[in-house]
């Protein structure tokens, strides 16, 4: 499917989406609270059959934080990116490593670094960040270690 | 710390692997939780080796970064550093010459050719074999040789950088390069005779480790560790970057999905490489090696997102750019940690003796995972 193609289809499952097409592919920017059904859609639709997730990850906007989900489909070779804003002191969002199992590490990864919680996960854990660690998530932008230096 | 094992049962065997332990070629560490010698489950800690690439780099300026970048995967480092230089590219929409063009491919395939003979040989000795660990690494110091000659490094290059690449190739390159394919071509035969039809290697290999195409999709699963469950995901291929949609070669595939289907689609991928390398490297074009740029480069506000294919599989460089000198957010998706994230499903039900071999053909590298 074309970018077109894709935003008429979103429209139809999706009325209240908006659309960013100034990157290279068509941009969703959606409320957290229908992730978890649109993804389901997104997954299962034949004609869209995103099966692959690419990358997962957060940015921090230091107002608020967003999730940003690249899709892929390996049968018809589209790739579209999902964005959803999240409150920045209690940040929430349905898990999808159901739907795409690779989410489950990289959800792990973002809950660490930036603090997002997954609802539902099956096992939201620190993965990356000794056992014990509390305090800060070190990918958000007002984290500072005065010992380990990582800016310079 | 065994509470947090969920399934865990009286009479079960938790056990560490790593995270010093020389079939995790590095520091990974794996507690594995066992019933007699069947796995029940396997679960990766990480962090051992994490520098915080991503935070560090958003410090840094857009010629700086991608010297980090070397240190992520660092048996492909060319191809790292190569993601990063497209990625900065594509912000600044700067044409490439078409000789820097060339020399970026002939530097990836050559690492290509490298990392897989260093994980050829490193994976024959965690099953037993000794022998094939010193021929792998006799033909990879040759490459090391003739990167050393133009990079001026053995293992972090830095070679390639926004605009094409740091100083052109040694006027010996393209001799050394011809004298190593001729010499190799015969070594690659020595392989299988060596390795590939031993039988007890192949019992050690074969239905070992499945991976359903499903799966590997769903799990995200790239390079030659999704090709050896028939999934075709070489991003050369898929979506050809520099001048991949010209040459000729085939992507590998396998559609058994056990342990020796993925070790055939790397030493099938290595002749691949020989065949890119062989209708290059007569024909580099003439001129500059780099486009001219600006001193201190300023990508516009926006997102760029680059994917390019690392001996490993699919290397992603996401950068969010406010308009300044230095990327806002930077995000490495980086194959490696998402080709372990199916060790546990693919581990699940096979014996602890197997678990080698089903790490050594998922090829991790664990400053790639780590980051």
């Amino acid at each position: 499917m074309t970018n077109e193609e894709l935003k008429i289809k979103i429209t139809e499952l999706l009325p209240e989406a908006t659309f960013d097409e100034s990157g290279e592919w068509i941009t969703v920017n959606m409320e957290p609270q229908s992730w978890l059904s649109f993804a389901r859609q997104l997954r299962s639709d034949d004609t869209l059959f995103f099966d692959y997730l690419f990358c997962l990850t957060c940015i921090d906007w230091k107002t608020h934080l967003t999730m940003v989900y690249h899709l892929s489909s390996t049968r018809y070779r589209h790739n579209m990116v999902v964005k959803t804003k999240l409150d920045r002191n209690k940040p929430e969002i349905e898990t999808v490593s159901h739907i795409w199992r690779t989410a489950e590490f990289h959800e792990r990864e973002v809950y660490e670094m930036f603090g997002v919680n997954f609802l539902n996960h099956p096992d939201l854990r620190l993965l990356i960040l000794p056992d014990g660690w509390e305090g800060k998530n070190p990918l958000r932008k007002d984290f500072e270690d005065p010992i380990n230096m990582i800016r310079l | 710390m065994y509470e947090e094992v969920g399934t865990t049962t009286e009479g079960d065997l938790v056990i560490n692997v790593g995270p010093q332990h020389p079939a995790t070629h590095g520091v990974l560490h794996l507690v594995i939780t066992l019933n007699g010698e069947t796995i029940k489950k396997v679960e990766p800690h990480l962090g051992y080796i994490h520098r915080s690439i991503e935070k560090m780099c958003e410090s840094l300026t857009y010629r700086q970064f991608i010297y980090v970048t070397s240190r992520m995967d660092y048996l492909s480092s060319h191809i790292n550093n190569h993601a990063c230089a497209l990625c900065v590219e594509k912000g600044l929409q700067v044409e490439i010459p078409p000789r820097a063009q060339v020399i970026r491919i002939l530097m990836d395939e050559l690492t290509r050719i490298a990392s897989h003979e260093l994980w050829w040989g490193a994976m024959a000795m965690d099953l037993g074999a000794f022998t094939p660990f010193f021929h792998a690494f006799r033909e990879r110091e040759s490459i090391n040789d003739i990167m050393e000659e133009t990079c001026g490094a053995r293992l972090t290059m830095n070679y390639m950088v926004p605009g094409g690449v740091m100083q052109d190739i040694h006027p010996n390159f393209q001799k050394r390069v011809k004298d190593f394919l001729v010499q190799y071509k015969k070594k690659i035969r020595e392989y299988d005779e060596l390795v590939t039809g031993n039988i007890i290697f192949q019992n050690r290999m074969k239905g070992i480790g499945y991976l359903s195409p499903e799966d590997a999709i769903s799990y995200g699963c790239t390079g030659p560790t999704a090709r050896g469950s028939g999934v075709s995901s070489d991003i050369r291929k898929i979506y050809p970057y520099e001048i991949y949609d010209k040459l000729e070669f085939d992507e590998v595939l396998e559609t058994a999905g056990d342990s020796f289907a993925r070790y055939m689609v790397r030493i099938r991928e290595m002749q691949q490489s020989i065949r890119i390398i062989e209708q290059l490297i007569d024909n580099i074009p003439e001129g500059d090696f780099q486009a001219k740029t600006k001193a201190v480069l300023k990508l516009p506000k926006g997102e760029f997102y680059t994917r390019v294919e690392t001996a490993r599989g699919e290397l992603g460089v996401y950068i969010v750019s406010e308009g300044g000198t230095t990327p806002y957010r930077i995000k490495f998706r980086s194959p490696g940690f998402s080709n372990l994230s199916v060790l546990d499903h693919i581990a699940r039900g096979s014996k602890i003796g197997d678990l080698v071999a089903m790490m050594g053909t998922l090829d991790l590298v664990i400053p790639d995972i780590d980051r």
